[in-house]
């Protein structure tokens, strides 16, 4: 059975979100993959691999109880569910500065024009309300190697942003 | 060549047994199990009870990875950290535990004694990639795998207040 979707269900967070979701999907007969779940801003946000016979439609009959009851919206999309083929990064890269419009773009942009492929990227918005700052982790991998990607990122600093990459050098053993 | 466990294989969770005889099979032992860590792609250490021998038996070579200090392959029988300095997060994975890699936080810097294979004890001072690597294979003599310690990224600085 390859019958993956992603859902991905949005809402305002309270305790017990994903239990509720997860015990609705598992009575409704579904397997669930990998998932990624952050609360954004005061939001919940979940992405969820679901394995299970039906249609796009009738998956979300299954949550449609939980989802009203608690006020969320969920979404569904048919997926290729490509398990056991983890990448592993080897880099990793921290940009912080005043929070200012443009920051992502400008920073991904020189990156994916240096060959970085992102795995993984987390951002977070901290610092006092009148001065916010912007705080992004990336982890990927350097394609066309760590030094392309460091004169990629000399150009951001010049303009002012604090950025730093590191090498992961996974242990295996 | 000698098979590898994976996990959940319940033996990987065993507390290996200290080796009292410095004899022939241990040397045997010892060569077999390096070809099957030297086989592994860009493996740097391999644990006795990772190959169904529950004896405290590993090895360690990090000098494949370029640009990091080695003292080349470190031979552990009975070996015993006396000594632990500082905190560190670094990713790793594991022969027994295929498709997966994660964070955790290991000692930077570490004091290893450890037997030969006539049964004379060596001292290394080890820092680094070199030192975790050791620290995993001597998890692995415990029962421990590195899921056991694993650390989410954004806890990483957060956790080091418990580490064991």
């Amino acid at each position: 059975m390859n019958n993956w979707f992603m859902l991905t269900v949005v809402g305002k967070d309270r305790p017990g979100i994903v239990a509720h979701v997860t015990a609705a999907l598992f009575d409704g007969g579904c397997n669930l993959g990998e998932a990624s779940m952050m609360r954004l801003g005061g939001n919940f946000t979940i992405m969820l691999m679901v394995q299970y016979k039906g249609n796009a439609k009738s998956l979300l009959g299954i949550i449609a109880a939980v989802t009203s009851s608690l006020d969320l919206h969920a979404h569904v999309d048919k997926i290729e569910g490509e398990l056991h083929r983890h990448m592993v990064p080897d880099v990793r890269i921290t940009v912080f500065g005043a929070d200012r419009a443009g920051i992502v773009a400008k920073v991904t942009g020189v990156l994916a024009e240096a060959g970085l492929n992102i795995l993984n990227l987390e951002s977070d918005v901290g610092g006092a309300k009148k001065q916010p700052i912007y705080i992004m982790h990336i982890e990927g991998c350097a394609t066309e190697g760590i030094e392309s990607l460091q004169s990629a990122l000399d150009i951001v600093i010049k303009e002012g942003i604090e950025a730093s990459i590191t090498p992961v050098e996974t242990l295996i053993g | 060549m000698i098979e590898i466990l994976v996990y959940p294989d319940e033996r990987l969770k065993q507390v290996a047994r200290p080796v009292e005889r410095f004899d022939k099979d241990l040397r045997t032992f010892v060569v077999e199990l390096e070809e099957t860590m030297r086989a592994g792609p860009s493996c740097v250490g391999l644990a006795a009870t990772q190959v169904g021998n529950p004896q405290r038996i590993a090895i360690v070579d990090v000098s494949i990875k370029p640009k990091i200090k080695s003292h080349g392959r470190i031979l552990l029988i009975n070996p015993e950290i006396t000594a632990r300095d500082g905190v560190v997060v670094g990713r790793e994975g594991c022969m027994s535990v295929p498709d997966y890699t994660g964070n955790v936080i290991r000692a930077e810097r570490i004091s290893l004694t450890t037997c030969d294979l006539n049964g004379e004890r060596k001292l290394y001072q080890l820092e680094g990639f070199e030192a975790r690597a050791v620290q995993h294979e001597i998890d692995h003599l415990d029962g421990m795998l590195f899921l056991d310690r694993l650390v989410s990224r954004r806890d990483d600085l957060f956790r080091r207040k418990t580490y064991k």
